[in-house]
């Protein structure tokens, strides 16, 4: 027998919440679900594992720290010292509370940016990307459930129905 | 679910809306025609910034000596209007970024809108160094790139260089958590749109975006994260403005308190900006349900603290010049000898405007009413305006020699550059007005059921 996936629609976030916990709970395996806002919880009763999103930003931040103190060492200490205003650019840890300010805007402009970049990519939102949200109003006021079974279909849609289903369809 | 809110919190979304009539009523400037006020505005718009065109390309092709600068005070009205416009930038981030880390909810209704005119802000902010340059085609020497001179490098000991990074970096992670913010609103405009054309461009816009448990999951997270970053950057931003004055030797900018006064300035600034612009469009665009009293109520309190912290500025720097008895510090843009000289109207414009004024915001009837916000809005932002001029002009007209002692005065080109970047951020903010979603829906839907006014009805009335 193989997989059937089936999509139900609820209208409210408080039952799509509670639905999805009722699968959890029932051992069924939630493929996906589609909404219009973000619902407080649910991908904690989804079984989400946390993201991880916000390491990567903190190591993008620390290589931008990095690049920026060799950026500006190589600029004014090594390749080219100068004598500007009587303070002359000898080493690193003379010059470097001047260097403060920019050591920090290039750790933000790393860090938020490679971040996002990351985000993007994993999410795979790009320009001219088609959108795969299976219904139009799930980014209006629908939740769309994917809720894919081995086992009795007619169970599940019974299971959904009694969870506050507004439509139940299978899966192309 | 849990979505309860203590009912003495006033409501944030008034009428009995339901999650379809927010993407409704969010949709509506986008779908609809525009009116005959609209195009008028954006005509009187459009022209003043052809015009501030038309200025730039005088002083571009003539050179700066087209304004009214003089051998003593040659910094004016450029760099005023500069820091003007960065002031006013500061408040999009202020509100998008410091009042998300607070879980401040009322932010979501007028987020969108601030940040939007932060990033134009900092736009016509922008374009005053780049002119002042007076060769702008060797803009590109403030870069940290090799050349041909051997290769002579940036200096970094320099704020000046320091504003470059800061405002580059500013701008661009200001655009970047706007537009991340955008990108489920587009998507609810694209599944909307009737029209092909429309559906096009809001899909192109929305970079697919499908609304996934695992993407808002990571959208919730880097939201958090570009927050807990924009805040220290935009505390930075204006600590480095201030820095391009404090670090110099000149009385008046030679100063320790710049850059806590300058970022409690430019907040002050922003603020009222946004006041300005949301007055008007919560009528124009019908946005009254979602940006109400309790938001302009707020905003005036973050008015009334910040313009607090300024005027203790002032008085601290007016007493500490009087005080120090040194002559040089009785001329700076704080002090008996300014208040008396010939910039009188100068440091009284921005007495009045910056602090007598916004104290009748103390008054919750005054700060409650939509007329008297508005009103008091366009002080502070003509007040601010006059805050830069002085620090800059009354400071620079009075050098340490009275042979050298000055008065500046504009001339048609100065004024026409700025009206122009009124104008042009206006063009922008107008046609943003039309095209964009203007209030995040999305965010908004989730503090629906805590804090519609609707829904706290009907818990009010099950639980008594």
């Amino acid at each position: 027998m193989s997989n059937k996936t089936i999509q139900a629609i609820f209208d409210d976030d408080d039952m799509l919440l509670k639905a999805v916990k009722g699968l959890k709970d029932a051992k069924y395996n939630i493929e996906e679900v589609f909404t219009p806002f973000p619902v407080h919880g649910l991908e904690k009763a989804a079984g989400l594992k946390n993201t991880r999103i916000a390491i990567t930003s903190f190591i993008y931040g620390v290589i931008g720290f990095s690049f920026a103190v060799w950026m500006m060492n190589y600029m004014m200490v090594v390749d080219w010292p100068q004598n500007i205003g009587g303070k002359p650019s000898f080493s690193f840890h003379e010059n470097m509370p001047a260097f403060v300010p920019i050591m920090f805007e290039l750790t933000v402009f790393f860090a938020a940016h490679l971040m996002v970049i990351t985000f993007y990519m994993r999410s795979k939102l790009w320009p001219f990307k088609k959108a795969e949200n299976p219904d139009v109003r799930t980014t209006d006021d629908h939740f769309l459930v994917e809720v894919s079974t081995e086992e009795n279909v007619e169970k599940l849609e019974e299971f959904l129905k009694n969870s506050g289903a507004k439509e139940i369809k299978l899966k192309a | 679910m849990s979505h309860y809110e203590a009912p003495i919190r006033e409501p944030l979304i008034y009428g009995d809306k339901k999650y379809h009539d927010i993407s409704v009523d969010v949709a509506a400037p986008v779908e609809g025609k525009a009116n005959k006020k609209w195009w008028i505005a954006f005509t009187i718009a459009l022209i003043a910034f052809l015009y501030g065109i038309g200025a730039i390309t005088y002083t571009i092709g003539t050179g700066i000596g087209v304004w009214g600068l003089n051998n003593r005070v040659n910094w004016a009205w450029d760099i005023t209007n500069f820091v003007w416009w960065v002031g006013i930038g500061h408040a999009g981030t202020l509100i998008s970024a410091v009042l998300l880390l607070f879980r401040q909810k009322w932010r979501m209704g007028i987020n969108r809108s601030a940040e939007a005119m932060t990033i134009f802000a900092v736009f016509q902010a922008g374009i005053f160094p780049i002119i002042h340059m007076g060769r702008v085609w060797n803009a590109f020497y403030v870069l940290p790139i090799p050349n041909a001179l051997g290769s002579l490098w940036v200096n970094f000991n320099s704020p000046l260089l320091w504003d470059v990074f800061a405002i580059s970096t500013y701008l661009s992670v200001s655009l970047v958590f706007w537009y991340t913010g955008l990108l489920p609103d587009f998507a609810m405009l694209r599944d909307r749109a009737v029209r092909p054309f429309q559906k096009k461009i809001y899909g192109l816009l929305s970079f697919g975006w499908s609304g996934r448990l695992k993407d808002w999951q990571r959208f919730e997270e880097v939201s958090l994260v570009l927050a807990g970053l924009a805040t220290p950057l935009v505390l930075s931003v204006h600590t480095i403005v201030s820095m391009d004055f404090a670090t110099s030797v000149i009385p008046g900018w030679h100063s320790t308190i710049f850059p806590p006064y300058f970022v409690a300035g430019a907040i002050f600034s922003g603020f009222a900006m946004v006041q300005t612009l949301l007055l008007i469009m919560r009528k124009v665009s019908n946005l009254e349900s979602y940006i109400t009293r309790v938001h302009i109520e707020n905003m005036n309190k973050v008015i009334l603290l910040t313009g607090g912290i300024v005027s203790v500025a002032y008085i601290t720097e007016f007493f500490v010049g009087w005080y120090s008895g040194s002559s040089y510090e009785d001329y700076t843009y704080l002090s008996v000898g300014a208040a008396t000289g010939p910039y009188w109207w100068a440091f009284w414009a921005l007495i009045t405007c910056n602090f007598i004024f916004p104290q009748t915001l103390w008054f919750k009837k005054l700060r409650t009413n939509y007329v008297w916000s508005f009103i008091i809005s366009i002080i502070i932002n003509i007040g601010m305006w006059f805050e830069r001029f002085d620090i800059i002009v009354i400071d620079l007209s009075r050098g340490h020699l009275p042979s050298s002692w000055t008065m500046f005065s504009p001339t048609f080109v100065d004024v026409a550059i700025f009206i122009g970047t009124i104008g042009f951020f206006f063009v922008l903010f107008l046609l943003y007005a039309r095209t964009f979603p203007v209030i995040a829906q999305a965010e908004l839907k989730s503090i629906l059921k805590s804090s519609g006014d609707n829904y706290k009805k009907l818990r009010g009335e099950n639980y008594e």
